[in-house]
């Protein structure tokens, strides 16, 4: 260790201080370590680059437009079932209108039939009582005949029971002027 | 030094052992191309990732499967943190960010494994790939800006007699950028796992002495502490060191800060 001139011997000393202390500054396996280093490094680059980069990222892509497709398709579907839902509610407006106008209409019918059979009846209840009283008429005129009649019998009854004697004539005259009277 | 601690009532206090990188098969020594411990562990980190990244993608599942969601959580994570930071046109540069931080975080969290080696706790990995992104980022913003890459440097907002001063002192820390870079990352690292290192030593006094009864349960609830810390650590050095990064690529995407 007395000469240090020449480089082998430089390296040497080097190498015994390294092995006295840090294994790290030890540079005999330096070229060992960046040989390997820079294969393992390559060989990592080149897997990454060629093979596993590419593939990785085409799942993530497919995964994340499988995303967005499923996103979007749902959002389609969620459009469809409110349009349904609208159409729906619109049958439904539509149906209740159409019940409503048919109900007016029917009760309108129903109006009219009502009003021309009150108006039938009315004018048969009329002709009805107007034959009614046409016959109270007619009893009444029969019944005041009958009066007459016998109103002028039972005077000339009374008259012959009194006897006196009177001619049919003159006691039926009497006994109409009395009536009137 | 071993044998002082040899000395100090039996117990072995050797924190830095487990940075040492040694061959895997036989002894001699360390070329450029021999198989170690680091090597090993390094390797294993690619592994993983082939097996997160390619295996557990390979079913394209829509719903993914545990191992698929893993990849693609970190696949989620570190292209938001590229896009939000560097903007759309920084995208093209997520694979080396990605495998940036895949390379730290995987290798952080194996390293972590008892008697396992963490190639990230040494200042040669961490360096080179430090300087690595200082390099990259200088080139693409000399190669997307040409000179207008330096106006970076020359605050138009500031006085004009400040200028030079201020020229200077960011060009000095534009520098530093690097060093820190690598820096922050291994010791951080070598740090973590020499603290736990040196309280397991603690942890076989009951073995030796009458004090064990208190030290040991002590250093065993201290390593679990650290342990736990260290899990945190791992990650959000990982995740710092990319973060800079792309901090550094849109310095070099957009000079001026616009």
């Amino acid at each position: 260790m007395t000469a240090t001139t020449t480089p082998e011997a430089a390296t040497e000393v080097a190498h015994e201080a390294a092995a006295a202390g840090m294994p790290q500054l030890d540079p005999s396996h330096f070229a060992n370590q960046i040989f390997w280093l820079v294969v393992t490094l390559v060989v990592i680059f080149f897997v990454l680059k060629l093979i596993a980069l590419p593939r990785i990222g085409g799942t993530l892509a497919n995964r994340k437009g499988m995303i967005l497709n499923d996103l979007a398709a749902a959002e389609e579907f969620k459009q469809k079932a409110l349009s349904a839902e609208k159409a729906y509610n619109d049958a439904l407006a539509q149906a209740r209108a159409e019940a409503g106008k048919i109900v007016a209409q029917t009760k309108a019918e129903i109006q009219q039939d009502l009003n021309a059979a009150i108006a039938k009846a009315d004018t048969q209840i009329a002709a009805k009582a107007a034959e009614s009283a046409q016959r109270i008429d007619e009893i009444r005129a029969g019944a005041q005949e009958a009066i007459n009649e016998v109103a002028k019998d039972t005077a000339k009854e009374l008259v012959a029971a009194l006897g006196g004697s009177a001619d049919a004539r003159s006691i039926t005259a009497a006994v109409t002027a009395r009536m009137k009277g | 030094m071993a044998s002082e601690a040899q000395s100090e009532g039996g117990l072995a206090f050797h924190p830095l052992q487990q940075f040492e990188v040694h061959p895997l098969f036989g002894e001699g020594p360390i070329h450029w191309y021999t198989i170690t411990n680091s090597t090993v562990w390094l390797l294993l980190v690619a592994v993983l990732v082939v097996a997160i990244f390619v295996l557990g993608s390979a079913g394209r599942k829509l719903v993914p499967s545990r191992i698929q969601s893993i990849g693609e959580l970190g696949y989620d994570f570190v292209h938001n943190m590229v896009v939000d930071v560097t903007g759309e046109e920084g995208a093209k540069y997520f694979p080396i960010v990605l495998t940036l931080f895949l390379t730290i975080a995987l290798s952080n969290m194996l390293g972590l494994l008892p008697g396992s080696f963490a190639p990230t706790s040494h200042i040669a990995v961490t360096a080179v790939l430090g300087f690595g992104v200082f390099l990259f980022v200088t080139l693409l913003g000399f190669y997307k800006h040409g000179f207008h890459f330096l106006g970076m440097f020359w605050m138009s907002s500031a006085p004009l007699f400040l200028r030079p001063v201020i020229a200077l002192i960011e060009l000095i820390s534009y520098f530093v950028r690097p060093v820190s870079h690598s820096i922050r990352l291994a010791g951080n690292i070598m740090a973590g796992h020499a603290v736990i290192k040196v309280f397991a030593a603690f942890a076989p006094l009951v073995l030796i002495s009458g004090f064990g009864l208190v030290v040991t349960p002590l250093s065993i609830v201290a390593i679990t502490a650290i342990y736990a810390l260290e899990v945190v650590v791992a990650i959000i050095q990982a995740y710092v060191f990319t973060i800079l990064t792309c901090v550094y690529l849109r310095d070099a995407l957009h000079p001026g800060g616009h």
